[in-house]
Formats: structure tokens, sequence, C-alpha cells
């Protein structure tokens, strides 16, 4: 059995590929609150206090278009929906957790850390200690985050083009690496087919609403077939 | 704009659906049509992210062969299908990117 350093530690491991393709946007998140004359103060902040990279790019771009509040903030909530789907599916595996401790957890349910997360529950079901694995890679992305809206805003006019790079492969390949070995039974390749052609298909939605039209679809169409086999 | 109120407030937005199915598990008991389609959530939502990150770049579909991005995801699929092992699917990935950018 793992120890809870261990555990922590692979749970860091497993996020750096997601850390180093997350890190650019960090960076081009800090430079473009910078040009929107956000101080460092607000911007470190909604960084802290907010911590998800969708919503905070959502926002500065609403707010330069001069949106109202109450938009964006509705707009940041439909962004959020689909991190409501990650806490429900991790709901089985906190039925033992103390309240305290799953109000802290969720405060870092990211994409990143979510994606590990079911990965490990994917290959190891059933393992202890799945709680310091979570926080070793929330504690991970959740540094990296604020270290790299801190250099975009003092450096990120000197570090032009990162954004170029393409880092964002990692996560690709990374996500490829987790979906696939879950992909057991027809019905999950069929769910991860519709999420692929309706990902593409809507892709052109606004605030990100064909990803949570297109996981809802897939989720659906999971469903439906996981059904109509049970009940042959 | 008051900003600390927005961040307040894009705070509250963004942790509650984080933070309410979480709180009330073992309190509440779903549907079992529910549960069944939740287990297909990392596979709907990860691909969905994929796609729109490796096959969508610039703002549209983009299946050629300049699409980089789309080729890693190729190979990491191919490697990740042959030996289901993510940290050679990761470098696999990511050495086909690399190698791609140098001989483009």
């Amino acid at each position: 059995m793992h120890t809870p350093a261990r555990l922590l530690w692979l749970g860091a491991l497993e996020t750096l590929p997601l850390v180093v393709a997350a890190f650019p946007f960090g960076i081009v998140f800090g430079a473009m609150a910078n040009t929107l004359d956000l101080t460092l103060g607000v911007t470190l902040g909604m960084s802290a206090i907010v911590f998800a990279g969708s919503s905070q790019f959502i926002a500065l771009t609403l707010m330069a278009s001069a949106a109202i509040l109450p938009v964006i903030v509705l707009t940041v909530f439909i962004v959020n929906l689909r991190q409501m789907l990650y806490s429900a599916n991790l709901m089985h595996q906190a039925i033992g957790w103390p309240q305290w401790q799953r109000a802290l957890l969720a405060f870092f349910l990211t994409d990143e850390t979510f994606a590990v997360v079911s990965d490990r529950l994917n290959r190891h079901p059933g393992a202890p200690g799945l709680r310091w694995f979570y926080l070793g890679s929330a504690l991970f992305m959740y540094g990296f985050w604020q270290l790299s809206t801190l250099l975009g805003y003092t450096l990120g006019s000197q570090i032009p083009g990162l954004a170029d790079w393409g880092l964002d492969v990692a996560m690709v390949v990374a996500f490829v690496g987790i979906v696939v070995p879950a992909l057991k039974r027809r019905a999950d390749w069929a769910c991860a087919a519709v999420a692929l052609a309706s990902a593409v298909i809507t892709h052109g939605w606004p605030h990100q609403s064909g990803l949570l039209f297109s996981s809802l679809l897939a989720v659906a169409t999971g469903m439906a077939l996981s059904r109509s086999r049970a009940d042959e | 704009m008051n900003e600390w109120l927005l961040i307040a407030l894009m705070a509250l937005v963004t942790y509650l659906p984080r933070a309410l199915p979480l709180a009330f598990a073992g309190r509440v008991r779903l549907p079992a049509a529910l549960e069944r389609g939740l287990e297909f959530v990392p596979i709907a939502v990860l691909t969905a992210i994929i796609a729109q990150t490796a096959l969508v770049r610039d703002g549209a579909l983009d299946l050629s062969l300049h699409n980089h991005h789309a080729i890693a995801a190729t190979v990491a699929f191919a490697v990740a299908l042959l030996t289901r092992h993510l940290f050679l699917t990761i470098v696999a990935g990511l050495a086909c990117f690399a190698l791609l950018g140098m001989l483009a």
C-alpha cells in the first residue's frame, strides 16, 4: 500500500503533462488581464479564488466587451456545469469522506484533476488513498496556475508566442491515454464516437456550450446503449 | 464594475457546481439510470475536449496533414490501444509532435 506522501507525488506526477499544457494559458490569462488594466491583486485574486481557466478567460473576454456583471456571472455558471458532471461522477467515492474534505477537494475539481483521478479509478478501482492522489494533483495544478498567472501578468509581453508552441498537445495526448483504456464496452465506444463528432460539429457554439451539449449527448448515448443491452 | 464583487460571484458559481453533488453523496439516492449515465462522464467530456483541441485548430475543423495536434493524437490513440500505458502514450504523442515540428 502506498503512503500518503507517495500518493501525493503520484497524483502530481500524473498531472505533469496537463500542467505543462495549462501553463501557457495561465501566462496568456495574466498578460490579457494586464492589457485590460486589471491590477495585479485582482488578477492573482481571480486565479487564486476562482481557479477555473475557462471561466477566467470568459470573464476577461466579456469584461473587454463591456458586458454587465450579471451576464458574466451567468455565463461563468453555465460554463461550470461541466464540473458538476465531474462532481456527480465522483459521488460514489466521496460517500465515506467527511464533509470538510469534500468541500476542500471540490474547490480543486478541474478538467485536469478529474481526468487523472478518473484514470486512477479506472486502473486501480477501490485502491485506498484516492484523496491523497487527488490532493497531489490538485495542489500541483493550483500552484502552477498561480505561478503562470503571475508570470503572464509581469512578463507577459516579454514571452511572446508561448501560446503558439502548441503545448496544449500534451493535454490532448494525456487525455487520449486516459480515455482509451476506459473504452471497454460497446456503449463506451459509442459514447466516445458521439462526443468526438458532436464536439467537432458544435465547436463554434458560444462559451463552450458545444462542449457541454456534446458531453450530455454522449452520456445519453452511453446510457441508452447500456440499457438496451441489459434489457436483452 | 466592482472587480472583487465579480470575483466573489464567479467563485460562487464556479464552486457550487463542483461542490454540491459531492456534498450530497450518500444522502441522496440517484435514479439507477442516472447513476449508469454518470459512469460515462469521463469518456464523454474528455473525448469532447480532445476533439475541440486536436481536430479544431484556429476555429475550424482541420483534418489536413498540417494539423500536428491531430496526427499526434492519432499516434497516441494507436499506442494507447496497443499498450494501454499512459506514460508510453504521452511520450509517443509528444515525440511525434516534436518530430513533425522539426520536419515542417
